[in-house]
């Protein structure tokens, strides 16, 4: 994740953006690609569709509501742990990001335990186009929350002896920016999926 | 752990010199190589498949006994081996031999010396970009080895067959690792052309080489996530059991196909598109702008309209976004949305008109060096006018009706594509091998190669358009099955003939590029007398490039300057 094996400054750059920085933000632009393909995806095959359940008849809205609510305080604790980070308090960084963390295992489990429902009452993706495409939008937002979760353990990790390292703080923020986007994501996903 | 150890300086071992390297100009040589090497692979695949279209049930010589019984009965190339080999033909030339060929070997190895960087932006993202590629590349293959054989919907991978057919699973596999690297690859490539450029090096300094890969990158960024969505959801449906793309009571060889139903087809095809569209420019950008760099070298003087290239390169890409449904005029499409796409798609001839006629008019006045490079890039204007032209009735909805999905449209595709961009990179190959090994290609059998290989390819691509004129269809296991297809089976055959003579007129440049890489004439760093800066340092460069960060003073063509000592003047010099 270092910039160049070669650069003396890596912050110094044509640009002034930390190549860090920028390629994290293309990456984000792919990904809205991905996730704005599924979404387009989902509206066509519900338009094309003669009948479409109503979200909140077919699925647990309470348990979402709790996760979007997990998920946003989620990425407040991120900021205060990029907060934390640029103003050199360790311990209160470290207990943030193991927060953060802790927040994105939540959400896994409450989805673990949605999921677990549906498949007891045999209900799986090949069941009806509307739960392919539930179990498909989830699933897919479920596996960026995962990497979220392993950047930010590496990070937690990591800061323990890279602490000084110049780039460090500035790791911090592009981790918050991935995690912002997963929780944007999900604010879409959520009234998508389950309120509409 | 990123910092720890100063990666590739301290150990220079074998494995972390050549295998595992994070040197972008190892990378791009390990590119060089396997995309070459899957190009081969992709047309012996083309070349099996062109005797079965030349002598339909007629077993294949020496090459139908080593087959199994189950690929070819008797020596008789199967029907389901047949659109295995047209699907694995199609897939490797394009996702793992001509973009990796185009971006992953030039892009890599010659952009960052052409902005003076030291560097990728992100070394080690960049190593892990080929070895995604290469698994990918090495899954798609194993594939032929799969129960039911490889992959047989074509290229394009239509569902719903594709959904059905057997091999499909690892195809999609394989192809989200190769969008995975591709992805990877053009974020580097992106911050690395906007971020890394040396002091002076301005955005309208930088050569058209180094344009085309920043347009390229900005369309694989864009273009490749929507097929990756779409990629996931035909995975869903072949191992979820899902119905994206599988409509309710679907029946297929008689029998109704079990699916919950509710899916679109057509969701496909718009989905796929809107990817493969972008990637025919992604095919022919980096060609478009090897074939600048080599004439701005060979005629002594600027290239014409160095900012309407670069402006008609950028208006391409955009509007490259906003066309892909000309592929399905006869997909059922309404007449309103066909006049939209049929506007937009003669609208993007117009850049793409703009660009070849600028190259046109580079040569005007110039004294031009006939080196081997130089005729490619003169090959490739006229051959890729005719790809291109031929491509106005494919855009214009009434006449496609007729065209569609006929021999016509192959020949179409593939003069843009071999005639265009595989000429051009071949160019870049002769004209940056001194570069690369710090030796010459034999410039004879580099011009036996250019002529055998430029004659073979207009043999093997023109009769296409009189066969699909004719109304022969494309993908046909049997020519002759149809009656209306019989007056033009003997071009089939002139076709073949000329495919396998391609073939042989490949065999000098495999040996003059392994023989030179080792044994040929040793060079000044810049033989060409160029003047970007990828000739500023030696041959081959050093890790880290340069020894001393260059500093740009002027444009990047800057030939024959009145008052100059010399035709040239490179762009890192002051006076």
């Amino acid at each position: 994740m270092s910039a160049t094996a070669h650069a003396s400054d890596p912050l110094d750059t044509v640009t002034g953006i930390p190549n860090g920085k920028l390629g994290l933000w293309l990456f984000l632009a792919s990904e809205v690609m991905l996730f704005s393909t599924l979404f387009t995806t989902y509206l066509v095959l519900r338009m094309a569709s003669v009948e479409w359940p109503r979200g909140w008849e077919v699925l647990n809205v309470p348990l979402a509501m709790l996760n979007t609510f997990v998920l946003i305080t989620s990425s407040v604790t991120m900021v205060l742990a990029f907060a934390k980070a640029a103003t050199r308090d360790k311990k209160a960084f470290n207990k943030y990001l193991g927060l953060t963390i802790a927040l994105g295992f939540v959400f896994l489990i409450v989805k673990g335990f949605e999921y677990g429902a549906k498949f007891s009452h045999h209900i799986a993706p090949s069941t009806s186009i509307f739960y392919a495409v539930y179990f498909t939008m989830t699933g897919l937002h479920g596996l960026h929350v995962i990497g979220g979760i392993v950047l930010n353990a590496l990070l937690l990790y990591w800061s323990s002896k890279d602490w000084d390292h110049p780039l460090f703080v500035g790791r911090i923020e592009y981790a918050g920016l991935y995690w912002h986007f997963v929780d944007v994501v999900w604010i879409f996903l959520f009234p998508a999926l389950y309120l509409l | 752990m990123a910092h720890k150890k100063h990666d590739a300086h301290g150990s220079q071992d074998f494995i972390s010199k050549y295998v595992f390297s994070v040197d972008h100009k190892v990378i791009g040589l390990q590119y060089l190589i396997t995309s070459l090497l899957f190009l081969l692979f992709g047309f012996i695949l083309l070349m099996i498949l062109r005797w079965q279209l030349a002598y339909p049930g007629q077993p294949i010589p020496l090459i139908g006994r080593l087959l199994s019984d189950n690929l070819a009965p008797g020596g008789v190339l199967s029907p389901t081996f047949y659109n295995a080999l047209g699907a694995m033909h199609g897939t490797i030339m394009i996702f793992l031999g001509v973009v990796p060929l185009g971006v992953g070997a030039f892009g890599n190895y010659i952009l960052p010396l052409q902005i003076g960087a030291p560097d990728m932006a992100f070394p080690r993202l960049n190593m892990m970009s080929y070895w995604v590629y290469l698994p990918g590349g090495m899954l798609m293959l194993l594939s032929f080895f799969l129960p039911g054989g490889a992959a047989q919907s074509g290229w394009t991978s239509y569902p719903p067959l594709s959904v059905i057919n057997p091999g499909q699973t690892v195809w999609l596999l394989a192809m989200l690792l190769i969008i995975t690297s591709s992805l990877l690859g053009s974020i580097n490539f992106l911050v690395t052309a906007l971020n890394m450029r040396a002091p002076g090096m301005s955005l309208w300094r930088m050569p058209v080489f180094v344009w085309a890969q920043l347009v390229t990158a900005v369309l694989l960024l864009l273009a490749f996530p929507p097929l990756q969505a779409a990629a996931i959801l035909q995975f869903m449906d072949r191992v979820a059991g899902t119905s994206f793309y599988l409509p309710a009571n679907l029946v297929v060889f008689g029998e109704t196909v079990r699916a919950a139903g509710g899916g679109l087809p057509l969701l496909w095809q718009h989905l796929f598109w809107f990817l493969a569209h972008p990637e025919v420019y992604v095919l022919i950008l980096p060609a478009m702008g090897i074939v600048a760099e080599i004439i701005a070298a060979n005629t002594r003087k600027p290239i014409f309209g160095y900012k309407e290239i670069v402006g008609a390169m950028i208006f391409l890409g955009g509007m490259s976004f906003v066309v892909w449904a000309h592929h399905m005029f006869v997909s059922g499409m309404s007449p309103k949305l066909s006049n939209f796409f049929l506007i937009t798609t003669m609208i993007i001839s117009v850049p793409s008109v703009a660009l070849l006629t600028c190259l046109i008019f580079s040569l005007r006045g110039g004294s031009i060096r006939f080196t081997t490079p130089m005729l490619f890039a003169l090959a490739f204007l006229p051959l890729f006018g005719i790809g291109g032209l031929t491509g106005l009735p494919l855009g214009l909805s009434t006449t496609d009706i007729y065209l569609h999905d006929t021999y016509y449209v192959i020949g179409h595709f593939h003069y843009v594509v071999v005639t265009g961009s595989i000429i051009a990179l071949m160019g870049g190959v002769y004209h940056w091998f001194p570069k690369w090994f710090g030796r010459r290609m034999d410039d004879f059998w580099g011009k036996v190669h250019f002529w055998g290989s430029v004659i073979c390819m207009n043999g093997v691509f023109f009769p296409m358009f009189i066969q699909g004129l004719s109304g022969v269809q494309r993908r046909l296991y049997d020519p002759t099955a149809q009656l209306h297809n019989l007056p033009t089976q003997p071009l089939n055959i002139v076709s073949s003939v000329f495919a396998w003579l391609l073939f042989v007129a490949q065999i000098p440049f495999i040996w003059n590029f392994f023989y030179s890489m080792f044994k040929g004439k040793k060079t000044e760093e810049n033989p060409w007398k160029a003047t970007t800066l990828e000739w500023a340092c030696p041959s081959p460069p050093p890790h880290g490039n340069f020894e001393k960060t260059p500093h740009v003073y002027r444009g990047p063509y800057e030939y024959s300057v009145p008052g100059h000592k010399n035709d040239w003047t490179p762009q890192h010099v002051e006076a």
